[in-house]
């Protein structure tokens, strides 16, 4: 990793600490992603667990397992799954993600494995992973199929993969698209197509032509009360998560 | 990689020669041991820091003071294994509370609640022994820094960077400010406190006396205000017989304090036998004096960036229901549960999560304590007429509300509220 870390110039590397700084500050741009993560990883081990028979009270749980971390941006997920024992691989379409995602990585002592790639390049190579994640990836991608079959054929089997998304109801429209980007600023402004959110049915479908089983559901809320997020297993009308394993 | 061309960290070589711990606590006192220990118990690479050396910190003359310890309290020291080391403790069956000369009116019985004691009364040279034998017992995870004073404290993207007096720096994800009542570190990070100090002394002592406490715990109010006489472990005499032993915390207006404080022996004994009665029959003097001054004082916030404040950093209140020290350990257990879940979630300990969460878990539970305990000391500090029959009135009618009654009990339990889950006996 460092290797090329090393290729790019230091007014890149200056660049990319500016912006580490923002997509890592918890109270900056970022926040509301921050302030997200808890919940979506406690779902994540939780799950991962139980289908791996792990113990959590374990340090580094889940060492000697593979994950990939599809749209992975600047890390956020990948390193707690590094974390907690994982050997991560962490891909993303953009190359300004990987630099800031390869400059922390670094500064927090972790080895991760960041690519700029998408699922399909590392199908084509032969690649497997007892775990694939793909969170809030799918609504930006232009065929969400064809993005999840490559998805499921990363999955080696008996693994299990982990998508997020948001759903395409009015209510995601008065929330995740209005709501959070115009009225709380809670992200910028044009980051989502309300049209590209994904149904929960076209999320199983898509992650069926993968070869993965769907094994769960669950929806993630912002509890105003306790100014957190939630999940909500039978409220799956903004955002909501999806476990599926492989035989 | 060489990271010269970032604005930080400043410079690689300095970094490399700084201590690292995933979590720095400034002061190893009662509260911040017991949350070194909490911590590395859970697999988290703690450094505690303070300036007064270990050795010296369990002397005799160090701190006279013993420590109600809560029933809440004793099951976290018990979770975290500093519980088997104290070595001895006397445990608190009844309190009876009396306004100066006139009857018994108010009483606390345990049996009321079934058969656990109210609480245990621990010596503090007893607790701090019993830490730093847990501490030794977890070196694994914790590192000792003392005596070292923390001179300096900053944050930067990644860590708290915290100076100390010979010039080393610790990094580290979170510092943990638990250094008491005049915290550097709360000051450094910019956080006020509001408060004030009361007109009144704390003066502590040991008593010995003929006759066994029988486990009860005396509050007696006097003009210049609480007096109370806390049960102890007997002693064994180099005879072998037993010395019934009691702790004294005798609250004196500020003026009046230092004229008890210089009193030779004999003539202390004559001042604290005429404040105790005649129940425990003839009295001696065991070790030295000791005096505090006494105030309330409470932190605007508890969290700052990469920084958390615990104990008396926090909030310092009147000794007057025995509970200071039981609040900062219900910071401990919460914050250990808090920390622990962030770190098997793989996130930064500093996730500000998980601090916001602590602040408002803690912050109301200790200012309630606060407030409680500064009222009850302005109604009893005093010998007004009309106030003092309003109390009588009020407490006794509390005495015959076994309802009302039972839950001021559990409050003095620490039983009540929502409850860290290592208070409650379960492990995380
Ligand atoms: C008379 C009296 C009786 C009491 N009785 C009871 C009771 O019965 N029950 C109860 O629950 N509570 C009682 N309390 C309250 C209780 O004693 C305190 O709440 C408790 O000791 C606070 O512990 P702490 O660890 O937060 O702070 P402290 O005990 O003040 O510890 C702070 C530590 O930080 C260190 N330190 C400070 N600054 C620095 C620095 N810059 N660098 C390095 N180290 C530093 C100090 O050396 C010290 O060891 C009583 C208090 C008084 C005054």
């Amino acid at each position: 990793m460092s290797a090329a870390a090393d290729t790019i110039s230091p007014a890149e590397i200056a660049k990319f600490t500016e912006i580490a700084d923002t997509w890592w500050d918890p109270t900056g741009a970022f926040r509301p992603l921050h302030k997200f993560n808890p919940e979506r990883i406690r779902f994540i081990r939780d799950r991962l667990a139980a289908h791996f028979g792990r113990d959590i009270t374990e340090p580094r749980p889940f060492a000697g397992l593979r994950l990939l971390d599809v749209g992975c941006g600047g890390g956020l997920i990948s390193e707690p799954m590094a974390r907690l024992g994982f050997e991560v691989t962490g891909i993303d379409a953009g190359a300004e993600n990987i630099g800031v995602a390869r400059l922390h990585a670094e500064r927090m002592g972790l080895a991760i494995d960041y690519q700029v790639a998408a699922p399909e390049s590392l199908r084509a190579a032969g690649h497997e992973y007892d775990a694939v994640l793909a969170l809030e990836v799918v609504e930006h991608v232009s065929d969400v199929s064809a993005f999840l079959g490559a998805v499921g054929g990363l999955v080696a089997p008996g693994g299990a993969a982990i998508a997020a998304t948001l759903n395409r109801t009015v209510k995601s429209l008065l929330l995740a698209k209005i709501g959070a980007e115009y009225v709380l600023r809670w992200v910028p402004r044009g980051t989502h197509d309300w049209r590209k959110f994904v149904r929960p049915s076209e999320l199983a479908a898509g992650l069926r032509r993968g070869g993965l089983a769907l094994s769960e559901f669950s929806g993630v809320a912002y509890d105003v009360a306790r100014d957190d997020w939630k999940l909500t297993p039978r409220d799956l009308d903004v955002n909501y998560m999806a476990m599926a394993v492989k035989a | 990689m060489e990271s010269k061309a970032s604005p930080h960290p400043p410079a690689s070589a300095d970094v490399a020669a700084d201590i690292a711990a995933d979590i720095a606590i400034v002061g190893g006192g009662l509260v911040g041991a017991a949350l070194a220990v909490a911590l590395a118990r859970h697999g988290i690479k703690v450094a505690v820091i303070d300036r007064v050396d270990p050795a010296a910190m369990v002397d005799e003359r160090f701190d006279g003071r013993a420590s109600a310890v809560a029933l809440s309290s004793q099951r976290l020291l018990a979770a975290i294994g500093v519980w088997s080391h104290v070595a001895a403790t006397a445990s608190i069956r009844e309190i009876r509370v009396s306004d100066g000369p006139s009857l018994f009116f108010l009483h606390y019985d345990h049996a009321q609640l079934g058969n656990e004691p109210l609480g245990f009364m621990a010596e503090n040279r007893v607790l701090r022994r019993a830490l730093a034998c847990a501490l030794q017992e977890n070196a694994q995870h914790v590192l000792r820094l003392a005596p070292a004073a923390v001179t300096g404290f900053s944050q930067d993207a990644d860590s708290a960077v915290l100076t100390l007096n010979d010039g080393r720096r610790l990094r580290a994800q979170l510092a943990i400010a638990a250094d008491g009542r005049d915290s550097l570190v709360r000051d450094l990070a910019g956080i006020t406190v509001s408060g004030w100090s009361y007109p009144q002394v704390g003066i502590v002592g040991t008593i010995g006396h003929a006759r066994p406490h029988d486990h009860i715990a005396h509050e007696h109010f006097l003009p210049a205000g609480p007096f109370a006489i806390l049960p102890l472990a007997d002693e064994r005499a180099s005879d072998g017989t037993a010395v019934h032993r009691s702790s004294l915390v005798w609250t004196e207006r500020s003026d009046a304090a230092d004229a008890y404080l210089k009193l030779d022996d004999a003539a202390f004994l004559a001042a604290i036998a005429e404040r105790v009665g005649s129940f425990l029959g003839p009295l001696h003097l065991i070790g030295p004096r000791f005096s505090h001054p006494l105030g309330l004082q409470f932190a605007s916030r508890y969290v700052e960036k990469r920084l958390v404040l615990a104990g008396d950093a926090a909030h310092g209140i009147h000794p007057i229901a025995g509970q200071g020290v039981n609040l900062g350990w219900r910071d401990v257990a919460a914050l250990t549960e808090i920390l622990v879940d962030a770190q098997r979630l793989g996130l930064d300990l500093a996730h500000p999560s998980g601090l916001a969460r602590y602040e408002r878990w803690r912050r109301a539970d200790n200012l309630l304590m606060a407030g409680v305990t500064d009222i009850l000391n302005r109604l009893f500090s005093n010998d007004v007429g009309p106030v003092r029959l309003a109390r009588d009135l009020g407490l006794g009618v509390v005495n015959r509300l076994p309802a009302m009654k039972k839950l001021l009990m559990r409050h003095a339990m620490g039983t009540v509220g929502d409850l860290p889950r290592l208070m409650r006996g379960e492990a995380l």
